[in-house]
Formats: C-alpha cells, sequence, structure tokens
C-alpha cells in the first residue's frame, strides 16, 4: 500500500492542459442539448434526436479509442482485441436490458429473454441471475472484462510476450470470443444477438429526453475517464509506465515489477473500453457478436493512430474525426469508405507517425522555434 | 529479378512435369466421361437379321412366350441386350404401334422422357395411344434379374463384375448363388473372386443347412466391410436370439464376435478417417501460412495483407476459367504460375512502396498492412462484386479414392494435401540451396553484415516479400478447389496462418509444418465431441495459452539467428 500510495504521491499538473478540451466537451454536449429542447424542428439551431444519438455513439467511440490509447500511446501495448471489453461490457448491458423486457416480448415470457423462448429453453442461465437489476449489472460491466484483462494480461506479462506477438494474441482472443458468442448455447442470442430493448431504469429507451439523457451521462462519462486517464498518467505510476515503453528492460533493471504495472494498466483500459460499450448499447440498441470482429478492434487503432497515439486529447479526436467522416462517406459513397479507410491506414503510417496532433504540435514548434530563433538572435545582437 | 526469373522457371517446369504427368494418368478412361442422360446407350452395332426379327416377336408376344424370347435375344446378343432388359426390368419398355419400334419411357416427375432403345436417341413426346407397353410378369422379372447378373458377370472389364457383383449383395437369391458359384471356379481377378466368395459365404452364413458350415461361414464374414455384410450377420444374431440350442448358441455366439470384429474395424476406420481429414485442413493451413512463413518468419514483416495475397491467386484462377472454359481441365495448371507472377508482384509493390519506409517498426507495418488488406478487398469487391464466385473443379479433381466399403479419400483434398506438401519442399529447396535463399537467410539473420558482404538488401527484401505473396497466391489457386472464393476469403485465413507461425516457432519453416499438421489434426480429433466452432475456439485458446509459456513457438530459433 506504502509503495502505491508512493506511486501516486508525485504532484500530477493538475487537469490543467486537458481542462479546455473537457470545458469544449461539455458545453458542446449542453448546446447540443439545449438545441434539441429549446428550439422546434424548423430552427436553424434545432439539433434533431438522430443527431442527439449519433453524438452519443461518437463519444463511445471516443472512449473507447482513450482506452486504447492509454496502452498502446503510454505502454506500446498495440491490443487489436479491445473491442471484445467494448463488446463485453455491451453484452452486460445488453442482458440488463433484456431483462427489463420483462413480459413485454414476443412471446410474452416475463422470466426467459424471447430468443431463449424460441431454443426452447426451461429456466434463466446460471449466469442471467440478478442482470436485472441494474447495479449487479453495472458491476459486472466492469467485473468481466476486467478479469479477463487480468487474466490474459498477467498471462502474457509475466511471460514477456511483448510487440507483435501480444498484438496477434489480442486478436485471436477477440476471434475466440467472436465464435463463441456465434453460438446459441452460449446464452447470448447467438447470431441475432440481444437486442428489441424497451426501457432503461424505468425509462422509454425510444423516448427524447431518455437519448438525450444518456447523451449527457455519455459525456460526463468521456470527461470523467479523459481526467482519470490523466491523473494516473501524470502521476509517477505513469512514468514508470513510460519507461517501460520507452525501454522496458531498463525500467526492469530498475527495480520495478513492469509486468504488474502493464497488467494494472491494461485491466484499467479494459474497464473504461467496457463502460464505453455498456453505454453504447442502450443508444444504438443492439448488441451482436459482430462486435467482437478483429476488424472492428483494428479500426479503433486506426482512430487512435490518426489521433495522434501518446496524447489522450489527441485519441479522442482521432475517434471523433474518423467516425464522422464514416458517418457521411457510407451515407455518399459507400464504395469508397474502405478505400479510404485503408487509405489512411497506409498514410498515416507513413506520413504521419504522430497522427493530427503530433502534426499540431510540429507546426506549433516550427513556429516556436522561429520566434526562439529571431529573440535569441536579438538577444545576443543586443549583447554585442 | 534474375533470381524471379530462375524461380518461376523453376516453378514452371514443376507444374509442366506435374500436367504430362496428369495427362499420361490413366484415372479416367473415355468410358466415364460419355454423358448419356438416360444410361441407356446400347453398341450400335448392327443387329443381325434374327435379333431384329425376335425383338418384333417380342412386342407382340403374349406373356408365356416372351420368357423364350427373351432367352434366345439373350443367348444370340449377350451383353448389347443389357439396355433392353434393364429397361424391361424397370418397366419402362414400350414400342411405336405404327412401326414396333422399341423405346424406353422414363417418368422424371410430371415429365415423360422419350428416347429410342436401340440408339438412346432422345424422341419427341409421343401420345399415348401411339405407344404401348410390353407387360412384364413376376416370373420374367425372376429371369431378367438373373439374366442381367449373368451377363454383367460375365463382362471383359473386372471393375464391371466387381461393380455388378456388389449390386448382387442386395439381394441374393438361390439362381444368383448359384451363378456366382459357376462363375467363381472361372474366375482369374483375385479381387473380383474375393467378393465372390463373399457372396457365397453370406448365403453359407445364412442358408448353410449344417451349423458348422454356417459358422465356417460366419468367421470368413467377420473381415469384411460391406454393410450388406452387417446387416446379414445381425439378422443371424437376431434369429438366434433366446435359442436354447446349442447349435444356435453358437451360431450366434461366432456372429456376434464377427460383428464385434467389424464394428472395431470400424471404429479404427473411423480414427484413420478423422486423421485424414485432420490432415488435410492441416495441408490448407500449411498452404494458408506458408508465405507468412517467410514474410513475417524470415523477414519480420508483419503482413496483415497476406490473406488477400491468397485471395487474389483465388480470384486469378477464377479469371482464367472464365477467359478459358473449354479448357476447364488444364485451367489450373495455367491458373498457378499466373497466380504466383499477380500475387508476386503486387507483393515486390507493396514492399517496394510502403513496407520499406517501415523497416524495424513492427507494429505500424501492421497498420500500414492491414489497410492495404482493406483496399485489396474494396478492389476485388469493386471489380468482381461482393458475392461469392463459381470457381469449378476439373473432372480429375472430383471423386473419390475408395479404399473399402466404409473409407474413402476425396481426390481434392489428397491432391491438395500433396500439392502443399510438394510446395513447402519446393520452398525449403529455394531457401537451403539456391543462392537466393543463402541471401534471404543471410538478411534474415544479420542486415548490416550481409550488406557490407555486397548484397544488395533491398533488392533481397523486394524479393523475399515477392516470393512470399507469390506462394500464398498459388496456396489461393489451392483452396479455391475448397472453399468459396470471395471478397474475404484471405480474412478468414489470416488470422489461423499467424497462429500456425507463431505456434511452430518464427523463422521456423518446418515449425510451420509441424504446426500446421498438429493444430489441423488435434481440431477434427476435437470436432466430433465438441462441435467444430467450440474445436476451433478450443485450440485458439490452446495457442494463447501455449504462446503463454513459449513465446518462442515450438521450435525457437537457436543460436546467432536468434535475437
Amino acid at each position: 500500500m506504502s509503495q502505491l500510495s508512493k506511486l501516486f504521491s508525485r504532484k500530477a499538473n493538475g487537469v490543467g492542459p486537458i481542462l479546455p478540451f473537457i470545458v469544449i466537451l461539455l458545453v458542446a454536449t449542453t448546446a447540443s442539448i439545449l438545441g434539441n429542447l429549446l428550439f422546434d424542428p424548423s430552427s436553424i439551431f434545432h439539433v434533431s434526436t438522430y443527431t442527439i444519438t449519433l453524438l452519443g455513439k461518437y463519444l463511445c467511440y471516443a472512449m473507447l479509442a482513450l482506452a486504447v490509447d492509454i496502452v498502446w500511446g503510454y505502454c506500446g501495448i498495440l491490443s487489436l482485441g479491445h473491442g471484445a471489453f467494448f463488446a463485453l461490457g455491451g453484452y452486460a448491458m445488453g442482458m440488463y436490458l433484456m431483462r427489463q423486457i420483462g413480459d413485454r416480448g414476443v412471446y410474452g415470457n416475463p422470466e426467459l429473454p424471447d430468443f431463449m423462448v424460441f431454443l426452447d429453453w426451461q429456466s434463466l442461465p446460471w449466469y442471467w441471475q440478478g442482470m436485472d437489476n441494474f447495479g449487479v449489472a453495472m458491476l459486472i460491466v466492469a467485473l468481466v472484462p476486467g478479469t479477463l484483462a487480468y487474466i490474459f494480461g498477467s498471462l502474457a506479462f509475466r511471460s514477456r510476450v511483448t510487440g507483435v506477438y501480444l498484438s496477434i494474441m489480442t486478436q485471436a482472443l477477440t476471434y475466440a470470443l467472436l465464435l463463441a458468442f456465434f453460438r446459441n448455447e452460449m446464452g447470448f442470442g447467438g447470431n441475432n444477438g440481444l437486442t428489441d430493448f424497451k426501457e432503461i431504469l424505468g425509462f422509454r429507451l425510444q423516448a427524447d429526453s431518455t437519448r438525450i439523457a444518456l447523451l449527457a451521462v455519455t459525456s460526463i462519462a468521456l470527461a470523467i475517464a479523459l481526467i482519470v486517464s490523466h491523473l494516473v498518467l501524470k502521476s509517477r505510476l505513469g512514468k514508470v509506465v513510460i519507461a517501460i515503453r520507452d525501454t522496458e528492460a531498463r525500467a526492469r533493471f530498475l527495480g520495478y515489477r513492469t509486468d504488474k504495472f502493464k497488467v494494472w494498466l491494461f485491466v484499467f483500459s479494459a474497464v473504461i473500453a467496457a463502460i464505453a460499450g455498456a453505454l453504447y448499447v442502450p443508444q444504438v440498441g443492439i448488441i451482436n457478436p459482430g462486435e467482437f470482429s478483429p476488424l472492428n478492434s483494428i479500426e479503433i487503432v486506426v482512430w487512435v493512430a490518426i489521433g495522434g497515439r501518446g496524447t489522450l486529447v489527441g485519441a479522442i479526436i482521432g475517434a471523433l474525426i474518423v467516425n464522422y467522416a464514416k458517418t457521411k462517406f457510407t451515407i455518399l459513397l459507400p464504395e469508397v469508405w474502405l478505400f479510404a479507410l485503408g487509405g489512411m491506414f497506409v498514410l498515416v503510417t507513413l506520413f504521419l507517425p504522430k497522427g493530427l496532433t503530433g502534426l499540431m504540435s510540429q507546426l506549433h514548434q516550427k513556429y516556436l522555434k522561429k520566434t526562439v530563433t529571431e529573440t535569441d538572435e536579438k538577444t545576443v545582437g543586443s549583447r554585442v | 529479378m534474375r533470381h524471379f526469373l530462375v524461380l518461376c522457371c523453376t516453378l514452371l517446369a514443376l507444374f509442366s512435369t506435374a500436367l504430362v504427368a496428369q495427362q499420361t494418368s490413366p484415372t479416367q478412361p473415355a468410358k466415364l466421361a460419355s454423358n448419356d442422360p438416360s444410361g441407356l446407350s446400347m453398341s450400335s452395332a448392327s443387329l443381325t437379321k434374327t435379333t431384329e426379327q425376335l425383338l418384333v416377336q417380342l412386342t407382340r408376344a403374349k406373356l408365356k412366350q416372351s420368357l423364350t424370347l427373351l432367352e434366345k435375344i439373350a443367348h444370340a446378343e449377350g451383353t448389347n441386350m443389357l439396355p433392353l432388359f434393364d429397361t424391361m426390368l424397370a418397366g419402362n419398355l414400350y414400342f411405336i404401334k405404327r412401326n414396333n419400334q422399341l423405346i424406353s419411357v422414363v417418368k422424371n416427375g410430371n415429365q415423360k422422357h422419350y428416347h429410342d432403345l436401340l440408339t438412346a436417341k432422345a424422341l419427341e413426346p409421343l401420345p399415348k395411344k401411339a405407344i404401348k407397353k410390353i407387360r412384364v410378369n413376376n416370373k420374367i422379372r425372376v429371369y431378367l434379374r438373373h439374366i442381367i447378373a449373368k451377363l454383367k458377370l460375365s463382362d471383359d472389364d473386372p471393375a464391371a463384375r466387381i461393380a455388378a457383383l456388389k449390386s448382387l449383395l442386395n439381394d441374393l437369391n438361390a439362381p444368383t448363388i448359384a451363378l456366382i458359384a459357376t462363375l467363381r471356379i472361372e474366375e482369374k481377378s483375385h479381387a473380383v473372386s474375393a467378393i465372390m466368395d463373399l457372396a457365397l459365404s453370406m448365403n453359407q452364413a445364412l442358408n448353410a443347412p449344417l451349423a458348422i458350415d454356417k459358422i465356417r461361414a460366419i468367421n470368413l464374414l467377420e473381415r469384411s466391410l460391406e454393410p450388406q455384410v452387417r446387416n446379414t450377420l445381425t439378422l443371424i444374431s437376431d434369429q438366434y436370439a433366446g435359442s436354447e440350442d446349442s447349435d444356435a448358441l453358437s451360431i450366434k455366439k461366432a456372429a456376434d464376435k464377427a460383428l464385434a470384429n467389424i464394428q472395431q474395424t470400424t471404429a479404427m476406420y473411423g480414427y484413420i478417417d478423422q486423421l485424414f481429414f485432420g490432415l488435410s485442413l492441416g495441408s490448407v493451413l500449411l498452404l494458408a501460412a506458408i508465405g507468412l512463413a517467410i514474410t513475417f518468419g524470415m523477414m519480420g514483416v508483419i503482413n496483415m495483407a497476406h490473406g488477400e495475397m491468397i485471395m487474389l491467386g483465388a480470384y486469378t484462377t477464377y479469371v482464367v476459367q472464365t477467359l478459358m472454359p473449354n479448357f476447364l481441365e488444364y485451367s489450373l495448371w495455367v491458373a498457378l504460375p499466373l497466380a504466383f507472377i499477380v500475387s508476386g508482384c503486387v507483393g515486390i509493390l507493396i514492399e517496394r512502396f510502403v513496407i520499406r519506409y517501415l523497416h524495424g517498426r513492427p507494429l505500424e507495418t501492421l497498420l500500414a498492412t492491414f489497410g492495404i488488406s482493406l483496399i485489396l478487398q474494396q478492389l476485388v469487391r469493386s471489380i468482381f462484386s461482393p458475392l461469392n464466385r463459381q470457381v469449378s473443379s476439373p473432372q480429375w479433381m472430383s471423386g473419390s479414392l475408395e479404399i473399402n466399403p466404409i473409407f474413402s479419400l476425396t481426390y481434392n483434398r489428397l491432391y491438395i494435401l500433396a500439392f502443399a506438401l510438394l510446395i513447402f519442399f519446393a520452398l525449403l529447396f529455394i531457401l537451403k540451396k539456391t543462392s537466393l535463399g543463402l541471401n534471404v537467410r543471410a538478411v534474415s539473420q544479420n542486415r548490416d553484415m550481409a550488406k557490407a558482404m555486397g548484397i544488395r538488401t533491398g533488392r533481397v527484401d523486394a524479393m523475399t516479400f515477392g516470393l512470399g505473396s507469390g506462394i500464398a497466391g498459388i496456396a489461393g489457386v489451392a483452396l479455391s478447389q475448397l472453399t468459396n472464393v470471395g471478397p474475404n476469403l484471405g480474412q478468414s485465413y489470416i488470422i489461423d496462418s499467424f497462429m500456425v507461425v507463431v505456434f511452430g516457432g518464427v523463422g521456423n519453416i518446418l515449425g510451420t509444418l509441424v504446426a500446421a499438421f498438429s493444430l489441423g489434426i488435434a481440431n477434427k480429433v476435437l470436432e466430433p465431441t465438441t462441435g467444430a466452432v467450440l474445436a476451433s475456439i478450443f485450440v485458439l485458446v490452446f495457442i494463447i495459452l501455449f504462446i503463454q509459456k513459449r513465446p518462442k513457438g515450438l521450435f525457437p530459433q537457436k543460436g546467432r539467428s536468434a535475437e
């Protein structure tokens, strides 16, 4: 415990650097909510409920990107399986929402979800017990992906599986889960997943007010996740993590149990991803095994790469930009989207290794350097 | 470039020898190829006057006279008249009232098909009143069955005799048994007489008057795997169940023992069957992974577009088949070198324009190549449509090699197994015995030193990547024979192939071979108990755990080439 407190003891720089972003995020969310509530549909300030839901979805993705950036940008663990934690969190939320349907399903069974009645199951499987309680469900949202991350992480990091091997292992993990969740016998709705949700905590999911509330919750959750991650990574623990990223062997020789640091960071990141998943499901209204597909997980990595890894805000911006582009492209030119996505992969890795934020700071530095050298010359000149 | 050309030539030479071997192989007698819709091809040799007269008489004959007429026909013409007997037995024999022409009328659903009996030519549909059925009764049917069997059993081709005997096993009756017994004496072919013995033993086991003969016959049967034998033995066992008689008891005991023996052999062949399917899956994995073993294993490039190289190979096959629809038999031999060139060139382009700049940054390479894989997929989707394309198999790849009645190996899987091994050893040869291979190994072991010795590492990189991708293309040609050819073909193999390479040990080509076959067999052995999906999940989890324990795979590299 003393070790732990020592780790956090060094005063972090506070939330200074990310504060502007958080303010922008919250103001933008409030503005769009007010736009939906106060202005009638004819007004140009009106924000449709569709847009509200879309925004909520983007913010969930942003949170997921944040989770990947924590492990990839700060610890060098390229996880190609973070979609698995996202989906697991989503499934836990989906189970709660399924139980809330009660006897309003097609088969009207008060106890069993429709797909179980359809499969002729007699009673709820043990892992569905208690999922009708919101508190329990939220506990599961964090607990199951966290435990999975802990087991996987401690196995992998203790035996020092790193780099590409680790990436491929994480991909195999999400692929195995994809295959498993496709099975009807798993009791998660098989191919179709969980859908047809009616209400959350007694509020109708289709209602505008519920959607607005979900957006607000997502936005606040993202802000909190960002602040906590920032504090963690700026603390002493964060410094160790960055040291591990840069030269793991040296950090180990300095006496740090690098595997433990990596495991806990991995678990932390997995839980953030899971919460993002849990917030995602009520907004889109469905969760199915497709979320486990390796392609999804790799797409997240692209968001982070484009935004700029190693900068939390960059990951979030990357997720927002790419997803906005995806929405636009798939509506206007669906054929082109995969070309664009693939092209982004190639171009960003070749020409923008630090992403957009890297580009910004590069330009910024160039500008700074220019002014600095100018002032230097001036001072030198004045001295002479 | 010289190396690349040499390589192409070697591969071409390999394929052309294989092609020649294929052409000379006697797998396809012309007889099987003839496509006769009704199966009624009667030799067009002109019939003698007497036979023609007999046939005309047959149309007007009464039931009683038919038998003698048939006997005369059979005596005169022999096997030439098999279609007549077959059609008559099936009750499809008609004649046109106007000119006494014999025809067959086959009812297929609501449609009736008319064929001339002698020439097997299809005829225009005829009005019901113009034709008349030639009637048969039980007596004639018995005779027809007998004469058909007899004619077929005296066919010159042993294979035809075997086929006839096998069809006879289903209903053995006294006349057939007597016939078989007489023919058995003069039978020269070993394979044919074995089945004849089997038939005789089955008869003995059922009908011999003495218990001792029955038991002897039953004991002879215990090695046969024909389903009919199993039925006979079960019948005998049931027949004597509950009997107190000592003879009956010992017969039942013998039958049960024979059944148990057969069961055991069947189970054994079941395992062999599983093993074969495991090997077949292993060969697929090997084909998919072998190119990756070079690009990832030797060069250390995480090539996520590897699956798309396989896909390009498969699509090359499709294009070749569409371009030469009349030469389906040879399309694969054209597609193989073409696929090598197409995928190889795409690989070289990728290496020159992307991967070269990402050297030493494996994670970035992974992302960039993944982007390329998305682009290639979408390209194929835009050009060929997102639907699966039909790639057909040439005749010589269909069918199966029947080893015994319960165990047969399908030719396409056998060929692909052999092909995977051939490619593997060709690759091993290239890497170990050619100068290109030497350069590749030198660069992969110590790039700077190789450069200092005057090896143009950039070019070797491009060639190696081209080789790996080209082999993936060849794999695509082979895989197009087993699976659907669609834009997602590559994606479904990428994770498996990485697993194989990592499991076998990166940089170790032999490890890839062992890993592919052991994963294939493990998958198929698990499948009956767990189901296909769960089996692949178990295998994945096993590899994940295995890599935790031995991060360098089954056969880690030792010595200098290890990091």
